[in-house]
């Protein structure tokens, strides 16, 4: 049977140089309550890789990204984290592949009943118990100095605002060292200064940590920015995946329209 | 409504019934499944037990304190009626400890903790915090679920115990207020032939009541969808079904407890 990556290889979406693309998604098919979603969505990312993923609202980017962790599974098709496929795999092997992601939601989803130091030594506290308090504390700080949060340990999400919350979300889906990062939508009903920071974010943890990352936003300025290469969906399938030159030479009118729009 | 309607809406109530409890069915296995095995979260056990237990222990003692003095007020006046005022003390004590300690404890737990558990959880669904824990390679079925219904199971034998012990006191001091009785004599009277399976399985059944408070809070919580509505729906439902099971279960509980401890 053919896995996501041979997919990807196939339709020229991936090299084969011998290694497994960090995340490969192979004709993956999720229908709601009857209402398909993804209609046989492939696509892969390398190591040191960022893909931007970009199309309407409801087109099932975010349902992309919670297949791609375990979130959600797909009715069929394969999602392969570094070669091994978790379509199937119960709870607590998941939940090993998942230690080498990271996880940055819209809003955030920041434990409501815990300080900001709190959320962000949560994944620490919990899969690295060897780490002794002081050095779980340093931790914490250098994370949250790395996402411009240093001297908000001790303040509760409700009182930090919408872009505060999301730089804690990313320090906290950073916490485990990922390899693979996944953000949902990083940009989303900040204010343009707030954007760029958060975009020049990604770029610095980009160059420092090599990590593959999928980045699902509406922010073409902000895919642009931060992307190696840009996906667009449109009806539950991938219309065109390219760099932005590739997009913006595409005689595809929906690809045409929503550069021209965006 | 026409006959067809009507059917209609019969065939939908059926199966949302055996929807349900296949769905209870799936999540107790889950939770089964991670509370048995490694890693175990001790510290949340931990407070989740101060959750339930001493926080509800006011409200417990209060209840039980209540209970108390209700059965010493109609017992006194029931047995002066038929010349039996010597069984004051058995009456009472077999009243609070075997029949209305236990079903008052898990109705007052039910209301409080079932409650607190439904709404908690529920609220951590809409906004995502459930989600962000399982992508934080945490199981949830393990650090949400299990820690909270076995700290349900661990506390109401221990409530319970607190509740007799209130509505004792309570009983005898009321009772005291009209005829002198030494709380001395009260307690010889009152556990005069007693042994252990007189009292031991009616408080320990509440064990089972807390199984039944937090497998169902849990699932409604964790099953929860629809914003703010639906946290309120989760609230709700967590209190009634607990406490319609919990009485359901009584009467098992009560029939078992006859036969296997004469």
């Amino acid at each position: 049977m053919a896995t996501a990556y041979d997919n990807a290889v196939k339709q020229g979406v991936a090299k084969d140089d011998g290694a497994a693309p960090a995340v490969a998604v192979g004709d993956v098919r999720k229908a709601f309550d009857g209402h398909t979603v993804l209609n046989g969505v492939s696509l892969s990312v390398r190591r040191g890789e960022t893909l931007a993923v970009l199309g309407r609202s409801g087109t099932g980017k975010s349902v992309l990204l919670r297949l791609i962790i375990g979130l959600e599974r797909p009715d069929s098709g394969s999602i392969c984290i570094q070669g091994q496929d978790i379509a199937g795999l119960p709870l607590d092997q998941l939940g090993e592949i998942r230690k080498k992601m990271g996880f940055s939601f819209q809003h955030a989803a920041l434990y409501d009943s815990l300080t900001v130091g709190e959320n962000v030594a949560f994944p620490l506290r919990h899969h690295r118990g060897e780490m002794s308090k002081s050095d779980r504390d340093e931790c914490v700080n250098e994370l949250l100095a790395e996402v411009g949060m240093a001297g908000n340990l001790k303040k509760m999400p409700a009182d930090i605002s919408g872009g505060m919350q999301k730089r804690v979300g990313l320090a906290r889906a950073l916490a485990l060292k990922p390899e693979i990062l996944l953000l949902d939508e990083p940009t989303a009903g900040l204010d343009p200064i707030s954007s760029g920071e958060i975009d020049e974010l990604i770029l610095k943890l980009q160059r420092e940590r090599q990590m593959a990352s999928v980045v699902v936003t509406h922010n073409l300025h902000s895919a642009r920015t931060i992307a190696n290469r840009l996906a667009i969906l449109n009806q539950g399938d991938v219309v065109i995946q390219g760099t932005y030159e590739d997009l913006q030479q595409s005689d595809i009118e929906f690809v045409k329209e929503f550069l021209k729009l965006s | 409504m026409g006959v067809p309607a009507v059917a209609d809406f019969a065939a939908g109530l059926f199966a949302g019934f055996f929807e349900w409890f296949g769905s209870l069915g799936v999540f107790s296995w889950q939770v089964l499944k991670a509370a048995v095995t490694p890693p175990y979260e001790w510290r949340e056990l931990i407070r989740q037990l101060d959750e339930v237990g001493s926080k509800s222990f006011p409200l417990v003692a209060l209840a039980g304190a209540a209970i108390g003095v209700v059965i010493s007020l109609e017992a006194r006046y029931s047995l002066s009626r038929f010349g039996a005022k010597s069984m004051f003390p058995a009456t009472l004590v077999y009243s609070v400890i075997q029949v209305m300690g236990p079903v008052i404890t898990g109705l007052v737990v039910s209301g409080r903790v079932g409650a607190g558990i439904g709404a908690e959880l529920a609220s951590m669904k809409v906004t995502e915090q459930i989600d962000a824990i399982e992508a934080s390679a945490i199981n949830p079925y393990r650090f949400l679920a299990a820690t909270r219904i076995l700290a349900c199971i661990l506390m109401l034998p221990l409530l319970t115990i607190a509740a007799d012990a209130c509505g004792l006191l309570t009983g005898w001091f009321a009772q005291a207020m009209v005829e002198p009785l030494s709380f001395r004599q009260f307690i010889e009277s009152g556990f005069h032939g007693a042994t252990f399976n007189s009292f031991l399985p009616q408080t320990f059944k509440t064990a089972v009541y807390g199984l039944i408070i937090g497998l169902i809070s849990c699932f409604q919580g964790m099953r929860t969808s629809g914003g703010a509505a639906g946290v309120g729906r989760a609230a709700t439902n967590s209190v009634v079904l607990a406490s319609l099971f919990l009485i359901l279960a009584d009467v098992v509980l009560v029939k078992f407890i006859l036969v296997v401890f004469p």
